[in-house]
């Protein structure tokens, strides 16, 4: 048997603990100094985690539709101890451990104060998020989903701007909500089938009623992470809050659990109620789509633009989910890893600014193009991809899952694509005009004169970012080679179990 | 049957009974030593009558009155371990407040030889002695500082409060009796088979108002705050753990064994009384500034979720009921290990906003709290999470009672507000100043009782699974 797993799950959290044992050794009085060492082990650390994930997914066997590098051991009752990853999850653990290094190496001086600790919550937090994508037990699942919530909370609400306790409730409160329905559901169906093993779930067949009471259960929590309109209103106040990388790992990583569980969970365990609720999913997120990007469009804080077109983008992954063809599930999780990537990258650019200016204000800024070139140029790659121009990874995604839609056997499909479309010229307006007020014109605020470019730390965050989101909308087939068996075998296993 | 057998079953009465009067004399003849040694022969006597409770025989002594068998077993060595702590940290605390009285570990071992009683009755003379010697012990020491006056106060109304629970359990004891024919708990079960008549229906009714007393669940609960808020912390500490695991087992064995036939009659009742509490827990909780206070609506809360796996009338609700009590205990125990850990200028830190950046100060107690915030929370991985999962399993796989598993699940996420707002104080705000250094023995239960809520509860658990379903196989439930 494998450890891979194992290994990459846990690998940060002995970083961590190594962190800890440095905060120690260096004793009273000793928090400066054990911080930089903690920063050079946390990078250290995750470059590792990223390099055993290389690892794994180098052995992977694209052709396998099923789980690899099983891991199971019983644990306790009938919970077991099970880890797995398929086509679906391979690449969700490849996209947390490339985001980390980048984390670690955004937070390098812009935390100034409990830098330890700071480390520490990140670390674990990596262990929970890969965790949640390579559990192949319903409880497991659900202890990394929760837990989760533990470091984040800290990361907001120590670490964070103003309002931050504000945000930090909210987003512990509404997550909380969501995954304690959940956990009803979880309960109720190991009740049923006797089994906590989500491949034997997969194959269990629920009844119709049981069905919809579980689905609108997983639903409340999916719906809150991802998340979907109308329970967005938490992201936009974490995102504002949340230090710069929390802001990444949130819009990287944390909002995909929510297509991640719904493409595990709900689409193969309770096929008949997600044929039922498609309509509505169709419904919220093109309401999401259109909606939010015009809420994106009139705001006057960076973040809170970034993070409302996050939720935007994240309606065509629900829609693409639910549509019930192999395009629309295709496209869901190749938009869902363009944007982490491009989602991230802008949280970062933001980031940049904010360390020089300490300002998230569009209206402080203007004609930084002039000032600051090679920024400029990053930004406005990503503000390309997060529109979804052609050639850059954001592009393949959109069009996926439209044409996905379109093609839906729901009979709604075809009015949700059309209204979809219209999201990618708003998203056209409100990113391109955020570009115009922050890049062009002329320099009207002196504070901004003599502000920098980008550095060597920051010219190292960025490249890997570029060439990723360049690459993989040139070069798409990168990630369908490894989603393909396993997303075809969910659609058409899904479609025989709903007779389509 | 002779004193041959009876002395085995009753082994760890005998020990304590025995201990507590030689402990007494000691006390008297020992001087300026007399605290501590009867303190260390009061620990060594409940870890002894654990060890005993344990290894015992199982069978019934005195015409059925007293039970020794796997639920007995279980709850006894839980319950005796739990107030040698607690005997530990008030032993720690006498010598700091320069207190020479050694009746404090006397009436604690005399508490406890209640409590076991309580845990191992079948009749219902042996459920009121077990209840009284406990309650008369714990009366007295929440008065333990008679200087004190809010000290005097929460003795004093919890006597009063005491004794009038006492007297509608007793009236409800008297209805069944009269109406049965019979006080013994296996005789009654056979009396009432078939459709339980009103008399007995009343009596049971009056019966559960007693215990839900005891375990301070709401409606009853309106003493909780205001004792655990008066009382001297240690005895907080002792009040909130064992004798509530010693109730809810008396609880669980007086309905199953006396009313097997009425479980869909009593299930309502304490379903009821179980999502009562739950609500009062969570809602009133979120207004208190008293840190004591606040946990005394967390046990309102976690009571209420323990009632819910007993409403559930299986093997596997008892179950649950038997693993969410001990890992509450060992939760609740070093949080208020923890407020005992923490003072400033010699002045306990009892309010919330006493906490203040509290991580800054003494990273290792913040730490401490904020596992065991997030365990009573019940967040996963911690242990407390666990005892939920119990629970709400039972629960939501017992006709009935789905809707009850939900509405508890929710109120726990409104409950969750208060733990968060500890763990915001803590971490997010500014600190307040320097505090005095914590006395060892209260960082140490507090530490190790937050080690065991996380991490080391995840290898322990299926320990306490295989033993906690092996003690539910006592009451005979399906």
């Amino acid at each position: 048997m494998s450890h891979i797993l194992t290994l990459t799950t846990f690998a940060p959290t002995i970083g961590a603990l190594a962190i800890l044992l440095l905060r120690f050794a260096a004793g009273k009085g000793g928090e400066e100094a054990a911080g930089k060492g903690a920063l050079w082990v946390a990078l250290a650390t995750t470059l590792a985690t990223f390099a055993l994930s290389v690892v794994m997914i180098a052995d992977f066997d694209t052709r396998l539709t099923g789980f690899q590098f099983v891991e199971d051991q019983p644990w306790f009752s009938v919970v077991h101890y099970a880890m797995g990853v398929d086509g679906i999850s391979a690449p969700f653990v490849l996209l947390t451990t490339f985001l980390m290094p980048i984390c670690i190496l955004a937070s390098w001086s812009s935390i100034k104060t409990r830098l330890v600790e700071y480390l520490i919550a990140f670390l674990m937090l990596e262990t929970l998020m890969i965790g949640v994508f390579t559990a192949l037990d319903l409880v497991l699942f659900y202890v990394f989903f929760e837990f989760g919530l533990i470091p984040m909370f800290l990361i907001i609400g120590v670490w964070g701007g103003k309002n931050r306790v504000y945000a930090a409730y909210k987003f512990f409160l509404y997550t909380l909500l969501g995954s304690v329905l959940m956990l009803a559901a979880i309960l109720a169906m190991t009740t049923i089938a006797g089994t906590t093993s989500i491949p034997a779930l997969m194959q269990t067949h629920f009844a119709p009623l049981a069905q919809t009471l579980f689905f609108l259960a997983f639903f409340a929590s999916f719906a809150v992470k991802m998340p979907m309109w109308p329970v967005h209103t938490w992201l936009p106040d974490a995102h504002v809050e949340a230090p710069t990388a929390g802001s990444v790992i949130l819009a990287g990583v944390l909002l995909k659990m929510g297509g991640y569980g719904f493409l595990r969970f709900s689409l193969p365990m309770f096929p008949q109620a997600s044929v039922t609720f498609t309509p509505l999913i169709f419904a919220l997120s093109a309401i999401a789509i259109v909606y939010t990007s015009l809420v994106a469009f009139r705001q006057t804080d960076m973040k809170k633009l970034i993070a409302y077109s996050s939720v935007a983008h994240m309606g065509f992954v629900t829609m693409g989910i639910f549509a019930g063809t192999l395009q629309g599930a295709q496209g869901a999780v190749f938009q869902m890893l363009s944007h982490g990537v491009i989602s991230g990258a802008l949280f970062l650019c933001v980031g940049v600014i904010y360390d020089r200016m300490h300002t998230r204000e569009i209206a402080f800024y203007g004609g930084l193009a002039d000032l600051m070139p090679w920024y400029a140029a990053t930004f406005l790659l990503f503000t390309m991809g997060n529109v979804g121009l052609p050639g850059t990874s954001g592009f393949v995604g959109e069009i996926l899952t439209m044409t996905g839609v379109y093609g839906s056997p729901s009979s709604a499909g075809t009015w949700t694509a059309f209204v979809s479309a219209s999201g990618v010229i708003l998203s056209a307006v409100y990113a391109l005009s955020l570009y115009r007020r922050v890049m062009f014109g002329t320099v009207t605020n002196p504070k901004l004169v003599g502000i920098l470019d980008l550095d060597v730390r920051e010219v190292a965050i960025f490249t890997p970012l570029v060439v990723s989101a360049l690459v993989l909308g040139v070069q798409p087939h990168l990630i369908f080679n490894f989603t393909d068996a396993s997303v075809a075998h969910l659609v058409t296993t899904w479609r025989a179990a709903v007779g389509g | 049957m002779g004193l041959d057998g009876l002395i085995p079953i009753a082994t760890p009465e005998i020990i304590l009974a025995a201990s507590a009067l030689g402990l007494l004399v000691l006390g008297a003849f020992a001087g300026k030593l007399g605290r501590s040694l009867v303190s260390w022969g009061s620990i060594a006597a409940l870890c002894l009558a654990a060890y005993a409770a344990a290894t015992g025989p199982e069978g019934a002594a005195f015409s059925g009155a007293l039970i020794a068998d796997g639920a007995s077993a279980f709850a006894k060595v839980v319950i005796y371990l739990a107030t040698a702590v607690a005997v530990y940290l008030g032993e720690r605390w006498l010598a700091r407040v320069g207190n020479p009285s050694f009746e404090y570990p006397v009436l604690i071992v005399l508490a406890a030889l209640g409590m076991g009683m309580m845990a191992s009755a079948g009749d219902l003379i042996s459920l009121y002695i077990g209840i009284e010697l406990q309650s008369l012990a714990l009366y007295v020491l929440c008065a333990f500082r008679r200087d004190d006056a809010r000290a005097s106060e929460a003795g004093l109304k919890y006597f009063v409060l005491g004794a009038l629970s006492s007297g509608l359990l007793l009236y409800g004891a008297s209805l069944i009796y009269g109406f049965s024919g019979s006080t013994h708990f296996a005789e009654i079960g056979r009396a009432t088979t078939g459709a339980a008549g009103t008399g007995v229906v009343f009596g049971l009714v009056f019966l559960i108002c007693g215990l839900a007393f005891k375990v301070s669940a709401a409606p009853f609960h309106m003493w909780t705050p205001d004792v655990y808020e008066g009382s001297p912390t240690p005895v907080t500490a002792l009040l909130a753990a064992a004798p509530k695991i010693a109730a809810m087992v008396l609880f669980a064995r007086v309905l199953t064994q006396a009313f097997p036939h009425a479980i869909s009659q009593w299930s309502q009742v304490i379903t009821a009384i179980a999502l009562i509490s739950v609500t009062v827990g969570a809602l009133g909780g979120l207004v208190q500034k008293n840190l004591k206070r606040l946990l005394a609506y967390s046990s309102i809360a976690n009571i209420g979720y323990a009632l819910l796996g007993l409403a559930s009338g299986s093997q596997t609700g008892l179950q649950a009921m038997l693993m969410f009590m001990t890992l509450y205990v060992i939760d609740v125990t070093g949080f208020f290990a923890c407020l005992l850990a923490l003072s400033r200028n010699g002045k306990p830190m009892e309010t919330l906003s006493s906490l203040s950046g509290l991580v800054r100060e003494r990273p290792a107690l913040a730490v401490a709290i904020t596992i065991l915030s997030l365990s009573v929370l019940g967040l996963p991985p911690l242990s407390g999470f666990w005892a939920k999962f119990y629970v709400f399993k039972a629960a939501v796989s017992t006709h009935g009672l789905e809707g009850a598993a939900v509405y508890g699940l929710v109120m726990s996420v409104a409950a969750a507000f208060y733990y968060l707002r500890v763990i915001k104080t803590m971490w997010f705000d500014a600190p307040e100043g320097a505090t005095d250094a914590p006395p060892f023995d209260a960082r140490l239960i507090a530490v190790g009782a937050a080690a065991f809520s996380f991490p080391l509860v995840m290898p322990a658990l299926s320990v306490l699974d295989a033993l906690a379903a092996t003690a539910a196989k006592a009451f005979g439930l399906a």
